[in-house]
C-alpha cells in the first residue's frame, strides 16, 4: 500500500511541477536557513578545541561605569580584573586576554593586517590549544615582559612561507617578537581564543591599561563548580559595589558580571551592553525559539493552503478510493504519507544545498578561518522538524478532504 | 459496528431466492434552508443474488441517487437498506468502507481511472484496502485484466487507451475483489454501440459465470432489454 502511495505521490509531484517547486522550495529553504544558522551558532558556542572546558569556563567580558548623567559601557578593564576578579570563590584559575585588535605589519615592503591578542600565561592553561610547533606563553614570559609570540598557521605561512618558525622573529605594530609556538588557525567567530598572533600583555606599549576599569580586556574564569556561578557572581558584585571610582567630583557605579559566552552574546543582542544583570542567554534562547517557530510556521501555513488546493483537484480520486473501500482515516493516512514524502525530499535537497553553502562560506573567507560543518545532530532535528512540518501541513487538508461526501467527490465537487 | 463484525454479518452463502439487495421505504430528501427536494420516496426494491437488473427513467428522476444508496455511497434520509441480509443503513464510516470493499464493485460512466497510475495499479486499488501482499495484489489484478481482455496493456496509462478499453479497465477494477454486487452507472453512456455491446457482454458474462448481482442505470433501452428486469423510476418513485 505504501509503495502505491509513494508511486502516486511521485507521479503527482512530477505532474504538478510548479506546486512541487513551491513546496520543495519552502521546505528546503527553511531547512537550509535553519541549518546555516545552527552551523554558525555551533561554530560560535559549541565546545570545540581549544575551548574544550567550556562547561566550566565563564568570562568577565563587559563592564560599565555609570554616573547620574552618563554611562560608559565597554569591555572589562585590566584594573577591574586585576584588583577585583582575582581569588574569587569557586574559581580554579583566572586567565587574562585582550580583545583581538587588528595591527599592521610590513612584509616584503607591503602592509599586512594581523589580529593581535595579548594574554597572560593562565589563558593558555584554561584553553586547550594544540601546538604544531613549540609551546604556549608562560607566566614567566608575562612576568618578564618577554617579546615572544605564539602565531597561527596562516601567519607562519604568510611570514615564513610555511617553514618552521620557532626562534624566528616577526615585526608587528612596530614591535619585534620571537616565535615560541605555532597553533592551528582559530575561526574569527570563536571570540575568546581567536587571533593571528598572541603575545604577553605586559609587552603593551605603555601602562595606561593598568588603570582602566573599562577597557579592552576579558577575564576567563575556570570554575570549580559551574552550578555555583552565583557564588562567584555575588562576590564580584560585592567587590564592584565596594570600590570607589570617581570622575572629578562624581562617584561612579562600576558593574561587571561573570557569565557564559552564550549569556554574553545574549547580553550583546538583547541587553543594554552594560555590565549589570545576568541571564541574558535565557532571553536569547526565547528570542531564537520564537524566531525559529515563526520561521517554520509561516511556510507551514502556506503549505497547508497549497495542499488544500492540490488535494481538492484530486476529488474524483478520493471518490473512487472511497467507493472501493477506503475509509476516511485510510485517506488521511495516504495524503499524510504523500506529504511527509514531499517534505523528506525537500529535507534531502535542503541538506545538499546546506553542504554546498557551508563549503562556499568556508572557502570564501567571508568568516576568517571558518570551518563550518554540517551538524548531523541539528540535521536530525531538522528532519524531525521537516516531518512535523509535513504532518502539520498535511493532516488538516487530508482530514478535510477525507470527509468529503463520496458522491460529491466523484463528481469533482470539492468544498 | 466494527469492520470485522460488519463483514462477518454478511452471509457467505445465499439461495437463488434470497435478496442480495433489499430496500424498504427508502427516501432521499435534499434540504436546504428554503427548499426541500424529494429525490426518492417510498422505494421498495428487492434484487436477488445473480440477478441482472437495469434502472431506467428520465434525467433527474433519481436513478443515480438510488444506485448511490444501494452502493452505500449515499445515505437515505428514511427507510432501510439491506445488503446481503445485513442492515447497513446505520453503519459507521469504517464499516461501510469495509462492506463496499468486500461486497460491492462500481463501474462509472466516466470511468474514473486515476490518470497518474498505470492500468494494473488502477485495478489494484480495491485490493489496497485488504490484507494482501504486493505479489498477491499484482496477480489478482493481472487476472482481472486478463478476464476483460487487456492483459497486454497492464503498464499502459489510461490516456493511452480508447474509451472502450478504459471502461474495461474500470470493470476489471470493479471485479478484482470478487464483489457479489456490481453497480454500473451508465457504463455504456460514453461509448459507441459496438464498444457498448462489448461492455454489456462482459457484464452478462460476470452475471452468468460468477453469479454476480448486477444493477445498471441506463438511458439506453436496447441495453436495458438485455437485462433480466427493468426498474422504471419517475419523479423519485418506482413505476414498474
Amino acid at each position: 500500500m505504501i509503495r502505491n502511495y509513494l508511486t502516486l505521490a511521485w507521479k503527482v509531484l512530477l505532474r504538478r511541477k510548479f506546486f512541487t517547486f513551491i513546496s520543495l522550495f519552502g521546505v528546503s529553504f527553511t531547512l537550509v536557513v535553519l541549518l546555516l544558522v545552527t552551523a554558525i551558532l555551533d561554530h560560535v558556542i559549541a565546545p570545540y578545541p581549544p575551548e574544550t572546558r567550556q562547561d566550566r569556563t565563564v568570562g568577565i567580558y563587559f563592564a560599565s561605569l555609570q554616573s547620574d548623567h552618563w554611562r560608559r559601557n565597554g569591555f572589562a578593564g585590566y584594573q577591574l580584573i586585576d584588583k577585583l576578579a582575582r581569588d574569587l570563590p569557586n574559581v580554579e584559575q583566572l586567565g587574562i586576554a585582550t580583545v583581538p585588535a587588528e595591527v599592521s605589519s610590513f612584509l616584503n615592503g607591503r602592509s599586512v593586517k594581523e589580529w593581535l591578542k595579548r594574554t597572560d600565561g593562565t589563558y593558555w592553561k584554561i584553553l586547550d590549544f594544540r601546538f604544531l610547533e613549540g609551546g604556549p606563553l608562560t607566566d614567566a614570559d608575562v612576568a618578564a615582559g618577554r617579546m615572544v609570540a605564539v602565531i597561527n598557521e596562516t601567519t607562519r605561512q604568510r611570514f615564513f612561507g610555511g617553514a618552521p618558525a620557532l626562534g624566528r622573529t616577526l615585526e608587528l605594530d612596530s614591535q619585534r617578537f620571537t616565535v615560541v609556538g605555532v597553533v592551528p588557525d582559530v575561526p574569527i567567530l570563536r571570540f575568546v581564543p581567536f587571533a593571528d598572533v598572541w603575545v604577553p600583555y605586559t609587552t603593551a606599549k605603555g601602562e595606561d591599561y593598568k588603570h582602566e576599569w573599562v577597557g579592552n580586556f576579558m577575564a576567563l574564569l575556570l570554575l570549580k563548580d559551574p552550578s555555583k556561578l552565583d557564588v562567584t557572581r555575588d562576590e564580584l558584585w560585592s567587590r564592584t559595589r565596594g570600590v570607589k571610582v570617581t570622575a572629578g567630583t562624581e562617584v561612579l557605579k562600576l558593574a561587571a558580571t561573570p557569565e557564559t559566552f552564550f549569556d554574553m552574546i545574549g547580553r550583546l543582542l538583547t541587553g543594554n551592553g552594560s555590565g549589570e544583570g545576568y541571564g541574558y542567554g535565557h532571553r536569547l534562547e526565547i528570542v531564537l525559539a520564537i524566531g525559529a517557530a515563526l520561521f517554520m510556521l509561516l511556510p507551514a501555513v502556506n503549505l497547508v493552503n497549497l495542499n488544500i488546493s492540490r488535494i481538492m483537484e484530486r476529488a474524483p480520486e478520493i471518490g473512487v478510493r472511497k467507493a472501493f473501500g477506503a475509509s476516511s482515516w485510510t485517506l488521511v493516512g495516504q495524503f499524510v504519507v504523500e506529504n511527509v514524502f514531499l517534505t523528506l525530499v525537500g529535507a534531502a535537497i535542503g541538506l545538499a544545498i546546506t553542504a554546498i553553502a557551508l563549503g562556499a562560506i568556508n572557502s570564501s573567507g567571508l568568516i576568517l578561518y571558518a570551518e563550518l560543518s554540517l551538524n548531523y545532530r541539528i540535521f536530525g532535528w531538522g528532519v524531525v522538524l521537516a516531518v512535523a512540518f509535513g504532518l502539520l501541513s498535511g493532516v488538516y487538508p487530508a482530514w478535510r478532504m477525507s470527509r468529503m461526501h463520496p458522491v460529491q467527490a466523484l463528481n469533482g465537487v470539492a468544498r | 459496528m466494527s469492520v470485522a463484525a460488519a463483514v462477518a454479518e454478511l452471509p457467505t452463502t445465499t439461495g437463488r431466492s434470497a435478496p442480495m439487495i433489499n430496500l424498504q421505504a427508502v427516501e432521499k430528501v435534499y434540504r436546504t434552508d428554503r427548499i426541500e427536494t424529494v429525490a426518492l420516496t417510498g422505494i421498495d426494491l428487492s434484487v436477488r443474488e445473480g440477478e441482472f437488473v437495469s434502472i431506467m427513467g428520465p434525467s433527474g428522476c433519481g436513478k443515480s441517487t438510488l444506485l448511490n444508496i444501494i452502493g452505500l455511497l449515499d445515505v437515505p434520509t428514511g427507510g432501510r437498506v439491506e445488503i446481503n441480509g445485513s442492515v447497513v443503513s446505520a453503519s459507521s464510516d469504517r464499516a461501510l468502507a469495509a462492506i463496499r470493499n468486500k461486497e460491492l464493485g462500481f463501474v462509472f460512466q466516466t470511468f474514473h481511472l486515476i490518470p497518474d497510475l498505470a492500468v494494473v495499479d488502477n485495478v489494484e486499488i480495491p485490493l489496497l484496502y485488504r490484507q494482501l501482499s504486493n505479489g498477491e495484489r499484482r496477480k489478482l489484478a493481472e487476472a482481472a485484466l486478463d478476464r476483460v481482455g487487456l492483459s497486454s496493456r497492464t503498464r499502459h496509462f489510461p490516456s493511452q487507451l480508447s474509451g472502450g478499453q478504459q471502461q474495461r479497465v474500470a470493470i476489471a477494477r470493479a471485479i478484482v475483489g470478487r464483489p457479489r454486487i456490481l453497480l454500473a452507472d451508465e457504463p455504456t453512456g460514453n461509448l459507441d454501440s459496438q464498444m457498448g455491446d462489448e461492455v454489456m457482454a462482459l457484464l452478462k458474462d460476470l452475471q452468468h459465470r460468477d453469479r454476480t448481482t448486477v444493477v445498471m442505470v441506463t438511458h439506453d433501452a436496447r441495453q436495458a432489454e438485455r437485462t433480466e428486469r427493468i426498474i422504471r423510476l419517475f419523479d423519485g418513485r418506482l413505476v414498474a
